[in-house]
């Protein structure tokens, strides 16, 4: 793949390669073009409203983490404690409405329920953040620590208990339509709108990048890597607040065991099957919301067509193994 | 080489945390026996054992592939997948369940060594999914439910039954696989390639060392020790458990770190690692004895929260002397 692919070797493989080239940069739609025409030929009644629904809701959830694992990763980072994370800010949501308080003085208590777990949330960044930038520890190890814990002090909280509710004020969050589309799709728009403009337009999204291409040249020509590298873990927490309240309200229930269980492997496959590189230095945020399309089609896909779930498990690990392979490939 | 010899206070200014593994691990025990009357009854040290093996092996495979600087996420799915392969095999004996499952575990370590070293994937991704394909594994050929052993060979020995009546027969497999890994790492040239790779893996490479044989080599291991845990895993319970082995990653890297491993490699012992397995699991261990006395109110759910906690404090224990021992190196 190096510079004489360009200069016109005579004939022979080159066509190939160019396929191959163009395959390896625009992977993820030929990915969800293909597997759209699959289920429109496959899956019985694939080509309807509900089925569109279904999977704005489903993917909303992990298109908004993914986005604030991409930003992590544009660092060179990984944020494992995301799932962990949701389970919290999902598990206090319903903690504080339901709450005596929240009963007395609802507008008070669901104003309440929407702040304190993003404040919660963002805690968790900063606790993430300071290890990380500070302390200097790797990313893997520092986000292990909430991973684990996490949701075990969201159990706690809970008592491991499901919780149920009936408010739909906060329900609007996971069962809201505007235009006749989902809320949280909207709310997923949004979200990548602002972080498209913070990475293309502002210092600390140049700052992001510059942290991923090359750490030490970016921290010896001036830049806060230590400011950045926070930021990045309080967006990532932050956002997976947001996703684990949605999951809470489309449920009108908290499960702490069970809200964003696995959810760290779903937001870094959208990651990288979006462009993310591992080693930092890129940020496609659109990207990440391709990637969690294709990531809920193909368990979409599995499912509708009574592939059983563990089977789904091996597909995505595929997946995974194959997006970053080709990404490997490209960058040789 | 003065390889052959221990150098004593060489070894305290090289990872002084590893000397501080085994003054807590002495410590508590001291704690333990002095507070607790049932604590050195025979139950307690055989369940702590016989429960405490799989990590303990798992901790040490572990350890080979993070002195290299990777991390291999897959190994508590391996277990499970391998519990079931064993239960499965266990009506023609352990000498034929044995080996084939930790053969299992070796080949999902294969699986491991080929994304990382031919295919350039990240160890991390690879190994993660790794973790998602052999859990999905145990779930298919499980049937997603427990798999019971057959009860009339002697595959429940291992996991139930004492070698001479002493101590558990899995402890003691556990303890000569440690030992031959330990000897494999200190004294042979693929023991030190290993320590050289997470030294710096391209001066390895400059230096001819054989980085990719080493590399595989770590993860084979670690995947044949969790293989291992996964036979251990259903010989003591009596059933292959496709669901258990979530989190057996976090404590065996947690093992390994309070051991004194630095996480970017080049540094860490062998039997650093089999006492921070027996630190973490003593940590446990005390608790639940607290609990029983009635002192702290200790739920499954806590487990979780302390086992965090511990790992924290642990790292922050480690960034510190890692600091000094960068330093050190400099000076």
């Amino acid at each position: 793949m190096s510079a004489e692919d360009t200069t016109g070797a005579p004939l022979g493989p080159r066509p190939q390669i160019d396929m191959l080239r163009l395959l390896r940069q625009n992977g993820g739609l030929v990915a969800l073009a293909v597997i759209l025409l699959f289920n429109i030929a496959v899956t019985p009644n694939f080509l309807q409203m509900q089925t569109l629904f279904v999977i704005i809701s489903q993917v909303a959830t992990i298109a908004i983490v993914a986005m604030g694992m991409t930003m992590v990763i544009a660092t060179g980072g990984i944020d494992l404690s995301v799932g962990a994370i949701m389970a919290l800010a999902g598990a206090l949501a319903p903690l504080i409405f339901l709450s005596e308080f929240g009963q007395a003085y609802p507008v008070l208590g669901l104003s309440a329920a929407f702040s304190l777990p993003l404040g919660a949330a963002r805690l968790c960044g900063a606790f993430n953040g300071a290890l990380v930038a500070i302390f200097r520890v790797q990313s893997i190890i520092a986000t292990l620590i909430l991973f684990i814990s996490g949701r075990g002090i969201a159990q706690v909280l809970t008592n491991g208990n499901l919780q149920t509710f009936s408010n739909p004020a906060f329900s609007y969050l996971g069962t809201g339509k505007i235009l006749g589309l989902p809320f949280q799709g909207w709310l997923t728009l949004g979200i990548a709108i602002l972080l498209s403009l913070l990475v293309t337009r502002t210092v600390f999204g140049r700052y992001v990048l510059a942290v991923g291409g090359n750490e030490r040249a970016a921290e010896l020509s001036g830049v806060p890597v230590k400011r950045v590298k926070f930021g990045v873990y309080m967006i990532a927490a932050f956002l997976s607040g947001i996703a684990g309240m949605i999951v809470v309200a489309i449920n009108s229930a908290s499960d702490a065991a069970r809200n964003g269980n696995l959810m760290e492997l779903d937001a870094i496959a959208a990651a990288v099957v979006g462009g993310a590189l591992l080693q930092g230095g890129r940020a496609p945020i659109f990207g990440a919301i391709l990637g969690a399309i294709i990531i809920q089609l193909v368990k979409y896909t599995l499912l509708a067509n009574g592939v059983e779930d563990e089977v789904a498990l091996i597909a995505k690990a595929v997946i995974i193994v194959g997006a970053v392979y080709l990404q490997q490939a490209r960058k040789e | 080489m003065d390889a052959y010899t221990v150098d004593l206070r060489r070894t305290i200014s090289k990872n002084p945390q590893s000397i501080a593994v085994w003054v807590a691990l002495f410590a508590l025990i001291v704690f333990g026996l002095l507070r607790y009357e049932n604590f050195s009854g025979a139950y307690n040290i055989t369940s702590f054992l016989n429960y405490n093996s799989m990590f303990i092996v798992i901790a040490v495979g572990m350890c080979f592939v993070i002195l290299t600087g990777g991390i291999d996420l897959s190994v508590g799915s391996v277990a499970a997948f391998t519990s079931v392969i064993a239960a499965y095999l266990s009506p023609y004996g352990l000498e034929v369940a044995l080996p084939l499952a930790v053969l299992a575990g070796i080949g999902f370590g294969a699986i491991n060594a080929v994304c990382i070293i031919l295919l350039r994937i990240p160890p991390f991704i690879a190994t993660l999914a790794t973790m998602l394909g052999a859990k999905g594994g145990a779930l298919v050929i499980s049937g997603a439910s427990t798999i019971s052993v057959d009860w009339g060979s002697n595959f429940t020995k291992m996991g139930m039954e004492k070698a001479m009546g002493v101590l558990p027969w899995s402890i003691v497999l556990v303890m000569a696989v440690n030992i031959a890994l330990w000897v494999v790492m200190e004294h042979t040239p693929l023991g030190r390639t290993v320590l050289a790779i997470g030294g710096g893996e391209d001066a390895s490479t400059l230096m001819g060392l054989k980085v990719a044989r080493a590399t595989a080599f770590v993860y084979l291991v670690s995947g044949g020790c969790a293989g291992l845990a996964g036979v251990i895993l259903a010989s003591g319970f009596g059933a292959g458990q496709p669901l258990e082995g979530i989190g057996w990653e976090l404590s065996a890297i947690a093992s390994v770190v309070v051991g004194g491993t630095l996480l970017t490699g080049g540094l860490g012992s062998v039997p650093a690692t089999v006492a921070g397995a027996l630190l973490l699991g003593l940590v446990f261990n005390l608790l639940n004895f607290e609990n029983g006395r009635g002192t702290i109110s200790f739920s499954a759910d806590w487990q979780m929260v302390d086992r965090g906690a511990f790992l924290f404090a642990v790292i922050l224990f480690q960034t510190r002397f890692s600091a000094g021992a960068k330093l050190g190196v400099r000076s």
